[in-house]
This record gives C-alpha cells, structure tokens and sequence, in this order.
C-alpha cells in the first residue's frame, strides 16, 4: 500500500492572506489519478477537442479538412456573430439587473412583518420552479398581438396593442420581462438570507443619529448585504449568458435575428447548418469571453466581502 | 371499425393491388407478378419517423405491416427538428442504428445524396418479387418523382407525402365585401386589401412572417413569375421577377396581414385564420384538418379551399415532400423496401388522405372514388389538392444549406415586413448566401 507522508514543516508557512496547503510527496500522487482520468475525459478533451475541430473544415456529411485560423477570420467578419454578441450582452444585463432590483425590492418588503407572509412568500417563489419551455409557451401566447391576455389588459387601459416578442425593437426587453418574472424570487431568496445576517445594533445606532428610512437603507443595509448582492448578481450572469430554452421557444431568435443570441446562433450553425467547425470556433471564442466575465465578477466578488472591507 | 380499404392480411392486400392493375389505373407490370411479402418474416427492421401527422398514420397501422409481413418493427419518431438533426449525426457517422428514414426532400434531398446515406432502390423497384404490380412510376406526381430520385436519375427513396400550398380563404368575409376569389396575383393583393379593416381587427391576409418559415412563402410566390431563387447553381435572387414576388410578399404582409405578422410561424396563422378575422390564408394543404373542427374553429363550413391564383407568368402550387429511404448502411435492405413500399401502398395511402394527415404521390389513390367518399375534409379541398398536382412545381431550390438558405432570405423578408426596400435586401441577403452555397458543393 502505497505510504502517504505529509511535509507539517510546510503547513507551519502562514502568510498574511491565510495558510498555505500542506506540500504532498511525491507518492500521494497515485490517489489523484482517478480524478485526473475523470476530468481529463469529461472536461479537458471535449475541450481540446472543440479546439481541434475549430481549426478545421468540417460540415456533416463532407470531408474533414485542416485550414488553420480560417474559421475565426471568418467570425471577425460576421456581422451576425457580433450582432448576436451584442444581443447577448444586452440580454444579459437586462437579465441581471431587472430581477436584482426587483428582486431586492421584495426582500425588503417580505423581511417585515405582516399578515400571510409565509403564503405570499410560498405565492412569489413559484415561477422559479416551473420548466422555462413551458413557461415560454405560456408566455408566447399571452404575448399573442390579436389573441394574447396582455393586449387585452392594455386595452382596459386605453393602451392600445403591442407587438411584444413579434416586433424586432420590442423583443429583447419582452423576453428579459419573462426572464424576470421567473428569476425575480431567486434574488428575494438570497437577499432575504443577507438581511436575515444584518445585525440591529447599527440601526438603533441610526436611529439614536437620526437617520431617515432611505440613509438606513443606503449607508446600512445596502453595503451590509452587497456580498449577498454579488453573489445574486453571479448566479444571474452565469444563467442569463448561457440562457436558451425561453428564448429558442418563443422566438428562435427572431423576428429576423432580433433576438439571436450567441447561444442560439451557435446552436443553429453546429445542429441547423450541421457546420461544426465553424460552431466550434465560435464555442471557443465565446468561452473566452465567459471566462474573461468571471475573472471579472470573481474580482468584483472579492472587493465586497465583510473581511475585506473590515481592513479597509 | 376494420377500414374497408385495409384489412391486415396478404390475401386483401394482393388482392386489392391487383385489382388496381386490372382497371388500368397504372400500368405495366404483370398482374401474376407477386411480392412475397413473408420472405422477410422474423427479421426485425428500425424504422426513423419524424412525429407528424403522417408518421402517426404508419405508427397506426404499424400491426398491419407486422401480420402482412413478419416482420417486427421498432419505430421511433421525433418531432421534425430533432429528427433531421439526429438523423444528419448518425448518417454521417456511417452506422445509422436505423434501417428506413422518414426525410423532408425539400431539406435534406440533396444533403443525403451528397452523403451516399441511402441505398439504390432502382433494382428493388424493377424486381417483381419485391414490388407490387400497381407501384409503377406513372402513378406518382412529378414532384415525387423529381424528389426520390438522384441526379443521375437513380431511385434512392419512395414519396410518401407530398404538401401543395393553397389557398384557404373566408366565404364569409369575401360575401360581406362582394368579393369573388382572386384569379391572379394582382387580384390577389387587391382583393386583401379590400377584405382589410383594421377598425374591426378584420385583415385580408395571413402567411407566415418568422424567419425561416418565411421563404417558402415568397419562393412559391416567385413561380408564378416563373422564377427561382437558384439557376444552375447560382444565386439568382436579385433577379426582376423575384423582386417584384418579393415586393407581392411584402405588400400582402404590410398592408392586409395582422399586427405582429413578422413572428407568425403556421401555428400563429392558423390561429389567425381559425378565428374568422382573416381572409386568405396561404400555406400548406396538411394544416387544414383544424379548420373543420368545431372544437377548434370559427370557420367551419365557411372556408374555401383554392388552387394559388395565375402568376404573371404561370399558375404553380409550390410543393413540399417527405419520402422513406432505405439507408446505404442497413444490412436488411430488402425488407426495409417492403416497408416503404407498405407505407405508399394504396390502402396506406388512402389512410393518410382519408385522415387528412397528408397526401398521398400517387394519383391511382386520388382519383379513386371509394377513398375520396371516405375523405374527412370537404371535396373543395380534395378537389384543391388535385388541381395542385397539376400545377406543381418545387418550391425550394435543391441545395445542401436549405436552412441557411431559409435563414438567410428570411431574415430578408422579415425586414421587407419591418419597412426593408425588397431589391436592396434581397441583393444583401443574395451576397451573403452565394459563399454559403459554394462551401456546400465545393
């Protein structure tokens, strides 16, 4: 059986930033490689795979052929890729903030106390358990210009019929209205947890001072549950980059390719035009940007934790 | 009740074909000819099916096969869009776990000759013991047969169900107005026009507007102007007459279509049109089982079914198919043959037009009285449809990259319905399109 000694001189090096991991000798490496085998194949070589195929020609059905860097030359000069970079990234923002704000906005109200909390709050969090393609469905037809339940209920208000998902101005900000009706609840979930930590002395404190609603809001509680906030605002990047099953089942992109994210885009080039070399650029360079967006939110992340901001 | 045009056994089948052949309704072959429909008993045959109305008539009567043949068949069927996907992956990779596919030629027919995915049916379809006397080629419509051969004329597939675009449109709207049925395609936008009152939410007419599902529309408006988006290879959409349908398309679309058009796919129209605020519809023969369905429409009774109105250049209904191919890597290929020739019979045929599921290629099935009586749809939209085969012509260009074609045009024409000038994005669409198509054949 193979022997597993610990270096404990190394576990002793402490830096200011917390304690460095302990150095393994070189005979603990054997109970690594079951991981490494498992990672190697499910994450490292559809990776270096995808890389591989995107230096390549290779649409279904055609021969394989290698050309290089001809792919992303391609992809610098589609306009329709970088449209549906900048749909991505309006979609997403949108995405993020619209359900932050309104979803911080129903935390502070159900953090207080009145009659049939409990149930509202059951009542509010109900559209983030429901399935996205049937939520799409349902929405596409209240959506609907002459059959959809919102025209009409603009009508009671003298507001007269909109086109919604079915006019290319007026499609992103439909879709972001389903996306925020559904992940709304997520962010009042996880605010809620933050205001649940905030401690009441400060506020006492506020108040002796005599802090208005509004100052307690913005110099208390507000940077008190940001790391709360970052961590919302994390989880809703991560989902509305990636987001494809609302928007391929109300819109498939369109009309024309007004909601064409990258992710639709993508999926059309490798399982509609059955051009996987070009999808796979595409996937790279996309996965890039991901990777790029986290660094950023990761930094973000750590600038708003309690510790931190207790040493500055 | 037991169909009086199918009972599941060799005898009736047999006997019913040769019948056919008697009375002359197709030709050549002799009538002591017999397919051993047993031969295969025991083998066990994959079949691919897209989930539609046409591949639940063959679930259906699936047993039928079973009795008639011994055959044991595991069918599988998926909704359209994840069949041709599925399909195109396991193809390409030359182990197929399926025997017969169930493919759209208007997509996928050049995209699997190119490949060699489906086996040559020619020898199978000359040979007596394998094909029935009434299957002759002059039975089928010339779309079919354009469809289910290759360039080189050989035979790689059986049609199975062809869709003619007609026109669906309100009597009573038209009777309202005083209007007759349009004859031509001026008559046409003038007269949805006409019908078009947007104070009462009444508009003249409906078709698709999405990307995508857009370009059949103005391809099969294109042929009565007696042209095609692709001549001999090229791109040739900037052309005068696919101009001037596309400036037809986006006349109807802006001027009589209901607010939003631009993201109507079928579904969207058909609601529009079930609803009777719509007064012509123009889309595909298949969608018409709902119109006659109280549950479903306000339009009962009241819907004409009518061949496209004369073009300038010519009267043609654009024609869409879906056939059953034996694949090039099936190790049963002969009993594979059995089943696509099962699911064309004229029983199997009669099913499908009786159901109004589809329709059939074969014109011995369509002018046959017993099947028509049993026809659920009113005789106008039989009588449609027959008028159509007379007039049909291929509504999409024969290419490999149909659906960028189809993406690429309709985003065209979903701009043309936001205001686009036709020449200038058609011209756009037409230079984006041309390298497309070259990667495809290069």
């Amino acid at each position: 059986m193979a022997s597993v000694t610990v270096d404990t001189s190394a576990a002793d090096a402490v830096t200011a930033k917390g304690v460095k991991p302990p150095r393994l000798a070189p005979n603990y490496w054997p109970f690594v490689v079951p991981a490494l085998v498992v990672i190697g194949a499910v994450i490292v070589f559809p990776w270096v795979f995808t890389l591989w195929m995107s230096v390549n020609s290779w649409t279904l059905g055609q021969e394989q052929t290698f050309i290089g860097l001809d792919n992303y030359i391609r992809l610098a000069g589609d306009m329709r890729f970088w449209e549906s970079m900048w749909h991505t990234a309006l979609y997403t923002v949108l995405s993020v903030v619209a359900p932050l704000f309104l979803g911080t906005l129903a935390a502070l109200v159900f953090d207080g106390q009145f009659p049939l909390r409990g149930f509202l709050r059951g009542v509010f969090v109900m559209p983030m358990m429901a399935t996205p393609v049937a939520i799409a469905l349902v929405w596409t037809m209240m959506f609907h210009p002459q059959l959809g339940v919102l025209n009409y209920l603009l009508s009671l208000v003298g507001i007269g019929a909109q086109e919604w998902i079915y006019n290319q101005s007026t499609v992103i900000p439909s879709l972001v209205l389903v996306e925020t009706w559904q992940w709304t609840p997520l962010i009042m979930l996880i605010v809620l947890g933050g205001l649940a930590a905030v401690p009441r002395e400060p506020y006492e404190s506020a108040e002796i001072d005599g802090a208005n609603a509004w100052q307690k809001f913005r110099y208390l509680t507000l940077p008190m549950i940001a790391p709360f906030l970052m961590i919302a605002v994390i989880i809703r990047s991560i989902d509305a980059v990636k987001s494809f099953d609302i928007i391929y089942a109300m819109t498939q992109g369109g009309p024309g390719t007004a909601s064409e994210t990258i992710n639709i885009y993508l999926y059309n080039t490798a399982f509609a035009y059955y051009d996987i070399g070009y999808g796979s650029a595409m996937a790279v360079v996309f996965f890039v940007v991901i990777v790029a967006l986290s660094f950023v939110l990761m930094m973000v992340r750590a600038r708003t934790n309690w510790a931190d901001m207790e040493d500055r | 009740m037991t169909s009086p045009f199918w009972t599941p056994t060799r005898r009736n089948f047999l006997a019913g074909s040769a019948a056919l052949g008697a009375a002359g309704l197709v030709g050549a072959r002799p009538a002591s000819a017999a397919v051993d429909w047993k031969k295969f008993a025991g083998t066990t045959l994959e079949v691919n099916l897209v989930k539609s109305p046409r591949g639940e008539i063959l679930l259906k009567y699936m047993k039928d096969f079973e009795a008639l043949t011994g055959i044991k068949v595991n069918a599988e069927a998926t909704p359209e869009q994840q069949q041709r996907q599925k399909t195109t992956i396991e193809l390409s990779s030359g182990r197929p776990s399926f025997d017969v596919v169930h493919l759209s030629y208007h997509v996928q027919k050049r995209q699997y000759e190119k490949g060699k995915w489906l086996a040559d049916l020619s020898g199978f379809f000359k040979d007596p013991s394998l094909t029935d006397p009434s299957m002759v080629e002059g039975d089928f419509a010339e779309a079919g047969l354009k469809f289910a051969k290759d360039a080189d004329g050989t035979l790689r597939s059986l049609p199975f169900s062809v869709d003619y675009w007609i026109v669906y449109w309100n009597k009573e709207l038209f009777d309202a107005k005083g209007l007759k049925y349009p004859t031509s395609f001026e008559e046409m936008v003038s007269t949805a026009e006409a019908l078009t009152d947007k104070s009462t939410n009444t508009f003249g007419f409906v078709a698709r507007g999405l990307k995508n599902a857009n370009t059949p529309v103005w391809t099969s408006l294109m042929l009565g102007y007696g042209a095609t988006p692709i001549v001999d290879g090229k791109v040739a959409s900037d052309s005068k007459e696919a101009v001037e349908a596309a400036k037809m398309y986006q006349t109807l679309m802006t001027k009589a279509a209901p607010v939003g058009v631009s993201g109507f796919n079928w579904a969207e129209a058909q609601s529009a049109f079930l609803q009777g605020k719509v007064g012509m519809w123009f889309d595909g023969v298949g969608f018409a089982p709902p119109i006659e369905n109280p549950e479903k429409s306000r339009v009962v009774g009241k819907t004409g079914y009518s061949v496209i109105p004369k073009g300038p250049a010519a009267q043609a209904a654009g024609t869409f198919g879906d056939g059953l191919g034996v694949t090039a890597a099936s190790t049963k290929k002969e009993a594979a043959y059995l089943f696509c020739q099962w699911a064309i019979s004229h029983e199997m045929g009669a099913h499908l037009l009786q159901a109004g599921a589809g329709v059939p290629y074969r014109q011995s099935i369509l002018d046959d009285a017993a099947v028509r009586k049993g026809v659920t749809m009113p005789g106008e939209w039989v009588d449609a449809v027959v008028a159509s085969g007379k007039v049909s012509q291929l509504a999409l260009p024969v290419i490999i990259p149909v659906t960028e074609f189809r993406d690429i045009y309709g985003v065209a024409l979903t701009n043309m319905i936001g205001g686009a000038d036709p020449a200038a994005e058609l011209k756009k669409a037409g230079e984006q399109f041309a390298p497309v198509l070259a990667r495809s054949e290069g």
